[in-house]
């Protein structure tokens, strides 16, 4: 639609004309000329719209040379997170497993022994914690509720491997809890700093 | 002499054919490729570089398909179906002329398989029978799909070959010879056909379209109506012979088109290149003009395959007989005037 000045000249505001999308088009019924029905015109219209695209920046990744760049919100595989000292963080409390909207996440809580004091932060800690990978959303909410910071969805690339079998995707903690040699390579980093 | 003739034709001929499947294969991923880049991607490019390999991955895969014969009671003409397609695509390249000649080991080489003085009648007749491989095959399917394609297939090629005639009929009467020879000489220089016959060459354009089936007259393989169309009991490399015979009549219509209009093998400056660079060289760059000219044509049966919807069945016929039929009549006329008082 024209500017609204011209566009008050040209049409009456009924509704029958107003065009609140700007994109209205009259539908015509009317016979078509001869040389319309060759629909040569037409035609040579439409091959120069599609070279202009011949020229055009193509849209294509080549995916496994290229990747897409990540979103910053991006949440990919989950991880428990160990302190600077290399101790678990996670002391099951179970908030993750109450505020996941899957119902994902199981969990068996268990008292630290003395002789534990070096793997674990907290008084408590999950001798089981269990999240079901084929219901898992990656919505984030569990590292949301978490008061210990124990876990988080890291930005990794490689979400869930492929399996045939169901009993694989419920990952336990040994695929879960951060590696101990990267828990120490972020504890120098720091100390470096 | 008898027999160096027989030698050079028949050397002549195989090169002819490995040219025209090359062409045809190499169509085949023009097309992806084109359509790729019209649709603002890029196409095939993982086999060999920049997907150069592609055609052989595709040949091979068809020839590892199962071969499947539907419970028809016609297996013969169910096989014969997409071998009289193929060979009456690869049968018009015999009276193209590829070029003017050659001299070669002290004898003049004629770039042509065989100059028979009624090239045109030849090709027409090659072209109509071109239309049984799809009507065989459509036949012997037994699918009624498949039989409403081949109606459709053999009825479209009817009515516009119609028209295609009485298109050529206008250049005939111009040229005054039907041997395509002679018609390529005429245009020496740039003295292209298609500036004396702009509606002659549009409506064979048109015509060529829909002679070789493809958009927007593809009606015959019309995915939303017809499923595959003719060929959607074929399997292997039957379904193979039949993609690949159009591939290879497109390269051959762009061949007649570049030939009748275009001038063929001419170029401006000929005479200049055959004066002082020889007649080989002169003729060589003929040949890879004329390839060029191809080239574009078949680039833009593409282009026009991704730029226009298919037409509805009236349409296609109303066009056919309504408007171009009459044109062409006009054509001629119109023709027939202007050489009764230029003469």
């Amino acid at each position: 639609m024209p500017p609204v000045k011209d566009g008050l000249k040209k049409y009456k505001m009924s509704i029958e004309t107003i065009s609140l999308s700007g994109r209205k088009k009259e539908v015509s019924n009317k016979k078509m000329t001869f040389w319309e029905s060759l629909y040569l015109v037409a035609i040579v219209k439409g091959l120069f719209i599609t070279i202009r695209h011949l020229f055009k920046r193509k849209v294509t990744i080549k995916y496994p040379e290229q990747t897409r760049e990540l979103s910053p919100v991006y949440r990919g595989q989950h991880m428990l997170m160990r302190d600077e000292e290399g101790r678990e963080r996670c002391t099951a409390c179970g908030l993750c497993a109450l505020s996941c909207p899957a119902e994902a996440i199981t969990m068996k809580a268990e008292e630290r022994k003395p002789d534990e004091m070096h793997l674990y932060r907290e008084e408590k800690y999950a001798s089981i914690y269990e999240i079901n990978m084929l219901r898992c959303i990656f919505c984030g909410l569990c590292e949301e509720a978490c008061p210990k910071q124990a876990i988080y969805l890291t930005k990794s690339r490689v979400m869930v491997k492929p399996n045939s079998d169901r009993e694989e995707f419920i990952y336990g903690k040994d695929k879960l809890v951060m590696p101990l040699d990267m828990a120490i390579k972020n504890t120098q980093m720091k100390t470096a700093n | 002499m008898e027999q160096s003739i027989i030698i050079e034709k028949s050397i002549f001929i195989v090169v002819i054919f490995a040219i025209t499947m090359l062409m045809a294969m190499y169509a085949t991923l023009a097309e992806r490729k084109v359509a790729a880049w019209l649709q603002d991607r890029i196409g095939p490019n993982r086999a060999g570089k920049g997907g150069i390999l592609q055609p052989l991955a595709d040949g091979l895969k068809l020839f590892a398909k199962e071969e499947f014969f539907p419970n028809t009671p016609n297996k013969f003409l169910f096989v014969a179906g997409p071998a009289i397609s193929m060979s009456t695509a690869l049968m018009t390249s015999a009276v193209i002329p590829w070029g003017d000649k050659l001299h070669l080991f002290g004898r003049d080489i004629i770039l042509q398989a065989t100059d028979i003085n009624v090239a045109m009648l030849y090709i027409f007749g090659v072209l109509s029978v071109g239309v049984y491989g799809i009507m065989i095959g459509g036949w012997a399917s037994n699918n009624k799909f498949s039989l409403m394609s081949a109606m459709r297939a053999s009825s479209q090629m009817i009515s516009y070959e119609v028209a295609m005639g009485l298109a050529i009929i206008a250049l005939i009467m111009m040229t005054g010879t039907l041997s395509l020879r002679e018609i390529s000489a005429q245009q020496a220089g740039m003295n292209w056909n298609v500036f004396y016959q702009p509606v002659g060459f549009l409506i064979f354009l048109v015509c060529s379209f829909a002679e070789t089936n493809r958009t927007p007259f593809d009606l015959a393989e019309c995915e939303a109506e017809l499923i595959g169309g003719y060929h959607t009991e074929y399997s292997s490399m039957k379904m193979g012979f039949y993609l690949f015979a159009e591939y290879a009549s497109m390269f051959i219509s762009s061949t007649i088109l570049a030939v009748l209009y275009f001038g063929g093998y001419n170029y401006p400056g000929i005479e200049w290149a055959t004066e002082n660079w020889g007649v080989n060289a002169a003729n060589i760059i003929g040949i890879g003009v004329l390839f060029a000219k191809i080239c574009f044509f078949i680039f833009f049966y593409m282009w026009v395959r991704w730029t226009i919807p298919r037409f509805r069945y009236d349409q296609l016929m109303r066009l056919g007989w309504q408007m171009l039929i009459p044109l062409a009549i006009a054509n001629i006329i119109i023709t027939g005037i202007v050489i009764l008082l230029t003469q």
